[in-house]
């Protein structure tokens, strides 16, 4: 057994993460700013950061990853990376020509003092900056937060340099993306669409990180948010930010500087996000539902409504970021199942109030808990205490879902081990649809795997 | 000196920057690209990557977690933010016959907080915390970035802990920024000699060695120990694939080291040779010729008939059993060529002779650390006109596919996905690889691996998607007749 070591008894710990729910706030940048057209994201510390966000964002998505990085040494760690960043300025549109670098920090350069906002001045001011290009930045001290922290983060940097207010509406709705798969975004897209909304949403990795296969590698695919999509925010009718964690700051920085006004929904996942998710688009884009979603959502209900003797009163065991967590859980309750045990290292107060709300009722028995040592070794110990039916997160689950022999359904990032997660949506109704063939398909493999052989079923 | 003559506009190669001008190479990167048969060859390397390179090279601390976290018994925590931890959790499939300590993830997940005021006080909670929980035959403790700039002493957090708890706490200063990849094997060499040495034993124990440099990915070390243990020879430390911590505290008793992945484990070699007087010889595992040549020096070294002829036996007795095999291999893969792009510049060497084996030419190599030395002996074995580069990145590696129309690339996780995108084969001879490549069975897969992607029929149909061109027959009432 690999976690021979977790007992049930939960020890104290001030000071230390067993196998961290969460992981530090530049790679979270990173992608949001893969999300942006023709940009090449810009890591502003040792290589090391940069490499391992790549080689995870690869493994994840099985795409081509690009970034670079200031390559720190002994000496810019004593000096400041300022001239590091000022040479990495220059090469980068010399040698690989984005439209737009996006830089973030890390926690050297955080330490250390480096002024990113100065830095880059000095840039635009000594010419370094091309004509027509573009060079923003956020900070993402990896010591603050976590990776969702880092990509509102470089939302935020995304409308402070770009959103412009010129007085005259675009009569757009701006949806502002949460961190979900480049297929949820198109997914989102999709049913905007439908219902005829005239939205822009930002950041959007669909076309990125899940390009086709035609034998050329493209440095810059076709795909993203453009600038002139990101300038036109400011003049938009109304924000839609959807997941809080991710997209809140960003919103607020479009209200306080074009005076958009906004709202935040959760990731529609599930049927009651979707159903507010959608009813706020209808209402802010002043558009409405058509029949065909009417039909998806009923198509959704109707799975339920056939499968739900195989969900009612499971225990589930959750981990990863709040944004999806919350509707998870509503869902799962909604599904008539357990959702007992949740933890995520993304930090947030609000996290604990709503999952009261969801689960005060339904779920008394619950236990949840984000930030600081709520992370897998934690969820394990609840789990050896009381076992679990199913058990959803990332990857990083595997080990504890086969120590225990629980079903594992895999969902948020990273995934490292299985695919389809980058092409299939599960935002939506279509998106529940999916969640629930995943769930069930789990649950419904495990009844086949352990029946006795006068009890196996052939209909199910 | 490079072949300036090739330079191509990279508006050539990507629609999408139709800007003159540009080089597909880094300013200032020209002399660590050479080709094979050059007469002025003399390549720069062991250079820090240009700040602003989508460089394919990590930091201190990845070089010195990849060698040392393979201990198995040893408690490994990450005194850092979380990040460095989380991305470096159980990533290199270093399997272990026994304890699987080393692939949980312990970190101080440093806060804000102790950015200010020190984390010395939670990196002290954090080991005796898990000490007194796992006993852990010794402990390493990896500084990040930013301990090394806030100035937290681990040295003397550990020598505490150490005095406290009674087991060894070894500092590893593995600040990222503090040099290369290179670097951070240097530092974990350095943790590990502090370890050798410090058991009761001091005696040598006759026809023994110890293997450096192996990290028994898919379980490789577990083959080359069984061909040792074959041939007489007693292995005393494993450093350190499937290592355990009180091998390597003997390690001392060995007569000989036979080291791979020079670029990690010289150092080590190098500096007990000096305090205990133990040669070492280098070695590689891939492909019959090098695998071979490694039992041979070994059994040479040691001058005795018995172990030679066993040697000479084991060698016969494997090639009997893989040679048919490879022929069918070598009859199909005839005039594909390759690229190759890995960490370290020896096991590049022997990729080119056991790709030569079945009968697969490189016409691009490439390395992250190799050294002067290195890159010459690459040129002497490699082809005429075949690229050499130190320290690539995507453009660079894409361009020179292209350019000598390689149909297999061989490299690691961030190369993977721009081989396919170019719709041309690959394996990884990296950290995901699935199957051993080392020995005479590793020869075998790898041939396998290599046909099974440079045959595979998808990529047939990278170039026949259905026409996108209009219909010739306009007219809807036209086309129903």
């Amino acid at each position: 057994m690999l976690l021979r070591h977790t007992t049930d008894k939960v020890i104290d710990r001030q000071a230390l993460t067993i196998n961290p729910a969460k992981t530090c706030q530049p790679i979270g940048a990173m992608y949001a700013a893969l999300g942006i057209q023709g940009c090449l994201p810009h890591s502003h510390g040792s290589q090391g950061c940069c490499s391992y966000h790549r080689s995870t964002l690869t493994r994840h998505y099985k795409e081509p990853v690009m970034a670079s990085t200031s390559s720190f040494t002994e000496g810019s760690s004593v000096f400041g990376g300022q001239s590091n960043l000022l040479q990495a300025i220059e090469t980068i549109f010399s040698t690989y020509d984005p439209e737009i670098i996006a830089v973030h920090s890390t926690c050297l350069s955080e330490t250390i003092g480096d002024d990113l906002n100065q830095i880059l001045t000095k840039a635009r001011e000594e010419g370094k900056v091309p004509k027509g290009k573009h060079v923003i930045h956020c900070n993402t001290p990896s010591y603050v937060g976590s990776h969702v922290t880092g990509y509102a983060n470089m939302l935020l940097g995304m409308t402070s340099y770009f959103a412009q207010h010129t007085g005259i509406s675009n009569y757009q709705v701006n949806l502002i993306s949460g961190w979900i798969e480049p297929c949820d975004m198109r997914e989102i897209k999709r049913i905007a669409k439908k219902m005829q909304a005239n939205t822009m949403m930002f950041p959007d990795t669909s076309g990125i990180l899940d390009g086709p296969l035609n034998g050329k590698y493209t440095f810059y695919p076709k795909g993203g948010t453009t600038i002139e999509e990101l300038i036109s925010a400011g003049d938009a009718k109304f924000s839609l930010g959807i997941g809080q964690w991710a997209t809140e700051e960003a919103a607020k920085k479009l209200e306080y500087k074009c005076k958009v006004k906004y709202d935040i929904c959760d990731v529609p996942i599930g049927l009651q996000a979707t159903d507010r998710f959608i009813t706020a688009l209808s209402r802010y884009a002043n558009v409405k539902v058509p029949q065909s979603l009417t039909n998806e959502r009923g198509r959704l209900l109707d799975m339920i409504a056939d499968m739900h003797s195989y969900l009612y009163g499971k225990r589930v065991a959750l981990y990863g970021d709040p944004d999806w967590l919350i509707p998870m859980t509503e869902f799962l309750v909604m599904l008539d199942m357990k959702p007992v045990y949740i933890v995520s290292g993304t930090p947030g107060k609000l996290f604990e109030s709503r999952m009261k709300e969801i689960l005060g009722e339904k779920v008394p028995e619950a236990k949840f808990k984000n930030g600081e040592t709520a992370d897998m070794f934690l969820l394990h110990q609840w789990i050896k205490q009381e076992k679990v039916d199913l058990l959803i997160g990332n990857t990083y689950g595997k080990y504890i879902a086969r120590d225990e022999d629980i079903p594992f359904v895999r969902y948020g990032f990273p995934i490292l081990d299985r695919v389809g997660h980058s092409y299939f949506p599960t935002v939506g109704y279509h998106g529940g649809m999916r969640i629930l063939e995943k769930i069930l398909g789990a649950l419904m493999d495990r009844i086949d795997r352990d029946a006795p052989e006068e009890k196996l079923e052939l209909v199910m | 000196m490079g072949d300036f003559s090739k330079k191509v506009a990279i508006s050539a190669i990507y629609p999408v920057m139709e800007k003159e001008n540009k080089n597909i190479y880094l300013l200032g990167r020209e002399k660590q690209i050479a080709t094979a048969g050059d007469a002025n060859f003399d390549m720069e390397c062991s250079k820090a990557s240009e700040a602003g390179s989508v460089s394919q090279r990590a930091c201190v601390f990845c070089g010195s977690r990849v060698v040392l976290y393979p201990i198995a018994d040893a408690l490994h925590v990450v005194h850092g933010p979380i990040g460095c931890a989380s991305y470096t959790w159980d990533i290199r499939g270093a399997l272990s016959s026994g304890p699987q300590l080393h692939r949980l993830s312990f970190s101080t997940d440093l806060r804000e907080e102790q950015v200010i005021f020190g984390g010395e006080k939670k990196l002290y909670a954090a080991l005796t915390t898990l000490i007194d929980k796992h006993k852990p035959a010794a402990a390493f403790v990896y500084s990040t970035c930013i301990v090394g700039v806030i100035g937290d002493d681990i040295e003397a957090v550990c020598k505490k802990v150490s005095a406290e708890k009674g087991i060894t706490v070894l500092p590893v200063h593995a600040e990222g920024f503090n040099g290369t990849k290179k670097d951070g094997y240097r530092v974990a060499c350095e943790a590990l000699s502090k370890l050798i040495g410090t058991s009761e034993q001091r005696n040598k124990v006759p026809f023994s060695i110890n293997i450096l440099g192996d990290f028994n990915l898919a379980g490789e070390l577990w083959m080359l120990a069984e061909y040792y243990r074959k041939i007489g020879i007693n292995i005393i430390a494993q450093v350190t694939g499937d290592g355990r911590v009180e091998d390597i505290r003997r390690a001392n008793t060995a007569c000989l080291n036979v080291v791979q992945c020079s670029g990690s484990m010289t150092w080590l070699a190098k500096d007990m040779k000096e305090k205990y007087g133990i040669p070492y010889i280098r070695v590689s595992y891939f492909g019959i010729e090098d695998m071979s040549n490694a039992l041979y020096e070994v059994a040479r070294f040691f001058d005795d008939e018995s172990k030679m002829d066993a040697a000479k036996l084991l060698v016969a007795t494997e090639l009997k059993k893989l040679l048919p095999a490879l022929k069918e291999y070598k009859e199909k893969l005839t005039g594909q060529k390759a690229a190759i792009y890995v960490g370290g510049a020896f096991k590049a060497i022997s990729l080119v002779k056991a790709l030569r084996l079945i009968g697969v030419q490189t016409v691009v190599i490439g390395s992250q650390t190799g050294n002067k030395d290195d890159y010459n002996l690459i040129k002497d074995i490699c082809d005429e006109g075949t690229i050499i580069v130190d320290d690539s990145n995507p453009i660079e590696l894409q361009h020179f596919i292209r350019e000598k129309n390689a149909t297999i690339f061989i490299g690691g996780v961030k190369e993977r996905p721009i081989a396919h995108k170019l719709g041309i084969g690959f394996c990884d001879h990296n950290h995901e690889r699935k199957e051993a490549l080392a020995g005479y069975e590793g020869m075998l897969n790898f041939a396998k691996e290599i046909y099974a992607t440079a045959m595979s029929p998808v990529w047939q149909f990278v170039r026949k998607s259905p026409s996108q061109e209009e219909p010739r027959i306009k007219n809807q009432e036209q086309r129903l007749k």
